[in-house]
């Protein structure tokens, strides 16, 4: 007796999609999301290229959907442990943390007013800190608290515990696992972005106003660490002198062997976003090719009308800072052939992304290429969607969400 | 309608230390509507589980069929306040929407208590004036359509058929396959992406052909599609006509080739060696591939990707008035019925809009001469090499092939040598500034050009028209507005794929057909449960018509986003559940109010409108506004800005609606009347760029505000009154600005409604 349901691993814009697709055709569907909230990436994002419109509109109609449609579950801070068994009729063990947080919570924010230890902001990569008490971000869903017992001073989590008004912190909350049985899994476990310690001559992640594409995103998000304002991360001040070094990490066999499809299109939005908020900064593009695909050109041509926007064809080969912590780059352009240095108040590296499941042993048996992306799985009935399989800007990660749970669908159905 | 409520106030989360909550329980016992209040309670913690539980108790002893829930926002605990499919349950916001957001600085007393009475007594009567929608449950055709023959459509025809599905597959050409076909090879479709492979039509065609769902119909013209998603008859000609009960249709007609005299300042039609990529591919796949002017093989070929050249000043084709348009007849001949253009949306930017598959292109056809001789030379001269994502790899094998000289390049012009040779004069190169490649033959792309670039496709009988509405903002492709959404357009039930939507890969249109597949099944699973499909995915509700009352003014046939509505003769609409998105605009346009939702309603949000208490001095009791806030986004936003600590004037209440297009003017009128002293629409941005998740409803609502405003002027009212503002559902912090601005710049500026106390 095949099993008609289906696990969705990752909550993230794909694994949302496929989601929502399967149990809209009245599939009963699982989604296992290891963050405590549902949207992943593009929960992080300020604004979508190139319409410029916010990722939690789209998300508010996702969970919408969700919130309406009782055959989607979803279990937040969950990881699949182990598959057993054949496609039609999976044994799937999840493994949930602990989140010391019941369905009592109000989100009044006790809690994390009685907290008093901090630690470095995952959700902000690290550009402020938040306290072991916390709400990831504005928009989370679903809407609860998370306590972070294993960070909390000694006695700080029955203080946390006394705070609450609504019983709803749980200090002993423990560890659970469970199985599910399913028919198909679709697997949708994203990406992370290319660690910039790799990146040693740019910086390694260590000089002060080096920030990445996904930090520069946080920046410039309204529920971000400085609520929207642009900021050297060194000083607060305002940058007057920006530069963007794309590919950093990717289309380079000793990082990435690939091009990660959105960092070209994602640099030209954070020019609007210096331009909306900074309207006199300078902006320089470092690039090798600049990727904009199909109707893409309208935004590239748009953006590039900037008169403070210079792209040059260049390869950036070192970064260092001076003393006021400005960092300098040293450039040679593809075009003319000169090596020269620059200096900049703020730079921004276009990292790429990395599949999630890169360098790390999966739960169940999936064929993988050397760069960590899904590269098949389907004769087993696992279904790879949206950045485990490709690098892939939100519409295409939307489509092979859909198409990855027609697949899903055809794997249950036609046993 | 409810008839029998329980009315429960919650005194958590700040409630109870703002507000004086046994009060409220009495006020409510007293007010209007406490006749149809069966049960009235307060409770500390409402979402508790005791809480729940009493709730349930008292629905199943006191029989309640709706329950008013006075605590947080609908967007929180969602989960925990549901009640089953008999009780309807209304959720009265004064967390966020009055306790968290109060200006304490208010000046005059008591206006907390007022706020939070009036949202009471305003939930209770929305309630009161809402029943659970029974739709109809039509018995739907199951049967997929699939429009177009080639890759894409053969795909899609697979997908469906292992869906169980009977497919009807349409082809115009004699001959299955597309543009697939004449393809010699396709770049590299799986891993390790560094090679160019066979497409695998011939297969793809064999296993549609010999598949006994699909039915395959070539020399084939779709007629018509008339009807709705679920219900369509499709009447093909296929030597003969033939026709079909359809419930949904997938688009995959597809691309031409671009018009070719866009490509003449690179030389094409001048010189004879000067070919397009389309030529070249029919010359590989004859296995021949020689030079036109002497029929000798070329020792080297010149791939040039950048068109700058080509597209210089063209604008896309939302902007574009300079497309070559083909001259109209100065008279329709005589005797002839009248035909609607189609107004072309080829413009030579389709040329840069094809970047993509033009790198991987001459990528692959530079292998191709290469295949062909292992002496000869292949150049490759873009702008951007545009192969994002994966095809990088296929880029670097390239690069491995001493035979083909890859380089930046900046077209300046392209001429003829004297042996028939052609000179490509380029400049900042990575060989020099300024240089001239020498090559036996040009190759120069081919634009993607969607067929709907060129004509409607679907013939959809609708009173809309027969195509997709608007298609000049996507250049003529079948595309989505929504990044999050990419197969929702403005018709419900044809969903695009391929070529047609965007321009693609084999490996993306393959993907793609899959996706437009689901969705066409969806959607007909929708119809058949009366269910509305995306984005109120599972709503039972649909629209109403009062048609002794309508007087034909065909508005509602008019505006409706998704062209839903027809109407017979007379200009009496006909409603097509089926094609309908539950949004609510033709509510919003009728003036005769015939039009209604069971659950959502003229009479009931009118009713709403009335219940809050206006006081007859706006100095001794302040100014009251009417915010009319999209639920969707800026409703959202009202509720992370209360979170964030962000507060606003107390003369405000919100009333939450489907879309801005669904504001009938009347409740402006109405709240005008009742000495409301101003009307703010908080909606979705609108232009080319729209957000409004239902395409038109906030442009709409603008278009309608003027004529309000006049209707207000001729009364003797400030037109000034009735304001629209744009809201993201992430500007929670420009909210208390835009409610302050208008509070100073309209009711500071003209002091109260001349209509207060009448």
């Amino acid at each position: 007796m095949s099993n008609n349901s289906i696990l969705v691993v990752g909550g993230g814009f794909a694994g949302i999609t496929a989601a929502l697709e399967a149990a809209e055709v009245g599939h009963e569907v699982y989604i296992v999301e290891t963050n405590p909230y549902l949207g992943g990436r593009v929960a992080q994002l300020n604004q979508y290229f190139p319409k410029l419109c916010p990722p939690s509109c789209g998300l508010e109609i996702q969970f919408q959907r969700i919130k309406n449609n009782p055959k989607v579950k979803f279990f937040t801070m969950a990881d699949v442990v182990s598959v057993t068994g054949a496609p039609g009729a999976y044994d799937v063990k999840i493994k949930v943390r602990p989140r010391y947080v019941n369905a009592n919570c109000t989100m009044c924010g006790e809690c994390e007013k009685a907290a008093t230890t901090s630690v470095a902001s995952e959700f902000d990569f690290a550009l402020t800190s938040r306290k072991v008490a916390y709400s990831t971000h504005l928009f989370a869903f679903p809407q609860r608290f998370v306590v972070d017992a294993a960070a909390c001073a000694p006695g700080e989590l029955d203080t946390i515990t006394a705070a609450c008004p609504y019983d709803a912190v749980d200090p002993n909350d423990t560890e659970k696992t469970f199985d599910l049985s399913v028919g198909s899994i679709v697997w949708a476990t994203g990406w992370k972005p290319y660690d910039m310690a790799k990146l040693t001559n740019l910086g390694a992640g260590k000089l002060a106003n080096v920030v990445s594409n996904m930090q520069f995103e946080r920046l410039a998000a309204p529920n971000g660490p400085t609520s929207g304002k642009i900021e050297r991360p060194s000083d607060g001040k305002a940058p007057k002198r920006i530069a963007f070094v794309q590919c950093a990490g990717s289309r380079d066999e000793n990082h990435l062997n690939y091009c990660s499809y959105i960092c070209c299109m994602a640099s030209l939005k954070h020019v609007t976003y210096i331009r909306e908020k900074l309207p006199e900064a300078q902006v320089v593009i470092y690039y090798i090719d600049l990727r904009t695909p199909g109707r893409y050109d309208n935004f590239m041509q748009k953006v590039a009308a900037d008169d403070k926007l210079s792209l040059v064809k260049g390869k950036v080969a070192k970064i260092t800072e001076c003393e006021c912590k400005s960092p300098i780059l040293t450039v040679e352009d593809a075009v003319t052939g000169i090596k020269g240095e620059e200096r900049f108040d703020m730079v921004v590296l276009a990292t790429g992304m990395q599949p999630s499941c890169a360098g790390s042993k999966l739960p169940v048996e999936l064929p993988m290429d050397e760069d960590g992306f899904i590269i098949g799985g389907a004769e087993a009935g696992v279904f790879a969607a949206g950045c485990a399989k490709l690098p892939l800007d939100v519409m295409k990660t939307a489509q092979t969400g859909t198409s990855a749970a027609l697949k899903a669908i055809q794997n249950v159905v036609g046993r | 309608m409810a008839e029998k409520l329980g009315v429960y106030i919650c005194g958590g989360c700040d409630l109870g230390k703002s507000l004086d909550v046994d009060a409220l329980v009495d006020f409510t016992k007293k007010s209007k509507l406490a006749g149809i209040c069966a049960v009235v309670k307060k409770n500390a913690v409402l979402c508790s589980p005791d809480a729940v539980a009493e709730i349930e108790a008292d629905i199943k002893e006191s029989g309640l069929d709706g329950v008013v829930l006075c605590a947080c926002s609908p967007r929180a605990k969602w989960d925990i306040f549901r009640f089953g499919a008999a009780t309807q349950v209304e959720r009265v916001n004064l967390r966020e929407q009055c306790v968290w957001s109060f200006d304490k600085d208010a000046k005059i007393p008591g206006l907390l208590d007022l706020m939070a009475k009036d949202y009471i007594k305003m939930g209770i009567m929305k309630l009161s004036k809402s029943r659970i929608p029974t739709p109809e449950t039509p018995e739907t055709n199951q049967a997929i359509l699939v429009l177009g023959g080639g890759f894409t459509g053969l795909n899609a025809a697979l997908e469906a058929a292992r869906m169980g599905r009977d497919v009807v597959l349409v082809e115009k050409a004699a001959e299955l396959g597309g543009k697939a076909a004449g393809m010699l090879k396709t770049f590299p479709m799986s891993h390790p992406y560094t090679k160019a492979e066979d497409t695998g039509v011939a297969g793809l065609i064999a296993e549609v052909t010999s598949n006994a769902k699909i039915k395959v119909l070539t020399s084939a013209e779709l007629t018509s599609i008339e009807g709705a998603p679920g219900l369509y008859t499709v009447t093909v000609n296929a030597g003969g006509e033939q026709v079909f009960e359809i419930g949904a249709v997938d688009l995959a007609t597809g691309w031409a080739p671009g018009d070719a005299s866009y490509l003449a300042p690179m030389g094409y039609g001048k010189y004879k060696n000067v070919v397009t990529t389309a030529e070249f591919e029919a010359m590989a796949k004859a296995g021949k591939i020689v030079r036109p002017s002497d029929g000798k093989a070329p020792a080297s070929v010149a791939f040039i990707t950048d068109v700058s050249l080509c597209t210089k000043g063209a604008e896309p084709s939302s902007l574009d008035v300079c497309a070559p348009v083909e001259p109209l007849p100065d008279k329709a001949p005589e005797g002839e019925p009248e035909v609607v253009a189609y107004p072309p949306l080829e413009s030579a930017k389709h040329l840069a809009y094809s970047s993509e598959l033009t790198s991987l292109v001459a990528l692959k056809q530079a292998g191709y001469v290469r295949e062909s001789c292992s002496e000869a030379l292949a150049f490759v001269l873009y702008d951007h090499m545009m192969v994002p994502g994966i095809n990088e790899r296929y880029y670097k094998a390239a690069q491995d092939d001493a035979g083909i000289m890859l380089s930046k390049a900046t077209i300046t012009g392209v001429t003829e040598d004297v042996d028939g040779g052609l000179i490509i004069a380029a400049k900042d190169t990575l060989l020099g500034a300024d240089v001239e490649i020498k090559a036996d033959l040009v190759v120069l792309p081919t634009a993607i050009v969607p067929v709907t670039a060129h004509q409607a496709t679907t013939n959809l009988v609708y009173r809309q028209g027969p195509g997709f509405p608007d298609l000049e903002l996507f250049d003529g492709f079948v595309d989505s507005n929504y990044i999050c959404f990419p197969y929702e357009t403005r018709r419900t039930g044809v969903y695009a794929a391929g070529c047609v939507r965007q321009p693609m890969t084999l490996a993306n249109a393959k993907e793609d057909a899959a996706g437009a597949v689901l969705k066409a099944i969806q959607c007909i699973s929708s119809a058949n449960r009366g269910v509305a499909v995306h984005p109120r995915s599972g709503d039972l509700s649909y629209p109403v018509f009062n048609f002794q009352r309508c007087t034909q003014c065909k508005r509602c046939t008019e505006e409706c986003p998704f062209g839903a509505l027809d109407d017979d003769e007379k200009g009496t609409p006909k409603p097509n559940p089926t094609r309908c998105r539950r949004c609510g605009t033709c509510m919003g346009a009728c003036p005769e109010r015939v039009i209604s939702f069971d659950n959502y309603n003229v009479d009931q949000i009118g009713s709403m409108i009335k219940e809050v208490t206006v006081p007859d001095d706006m100095v001794a009791g302040g100014p009251r506004v009417i915010v009319l806030a999209c639920e969707n986004d800026a409703y959202p936003a009202l509720d992370m800005a209360a979170f964030r600590g962000k507060s606003w004037s107390p003369f405000v209440r919100f009333v939450p609606v489907r879309c801005l297009g669904s504001v009938n003017a009347i409740w402006v009128a109405d709240a005008v009347s009742k000495g409301v002293d101003g009307v703010i629409m908080l909606g979705c941005k609108y232009g080319a760029d729209y957000q409004c998740h239902f395409v038109k409803g906030s442009e709409l609502c603008s278009r309608r505000k003027t004529n309000i405003a006049e209707s207000l002027g001729r009364l003797g009212v400030e037109a000034e009154r009735v304001e629209q503002y744009e809201v993201s559902i992430d500007e929670y912090d420009k909210v208390p600005a835009l409610i302050e601005r208008f509070m100073t710049e309209v009711i500071t500026k003209f002091g109260p409604n001349p209509f207060k106390g009448y």
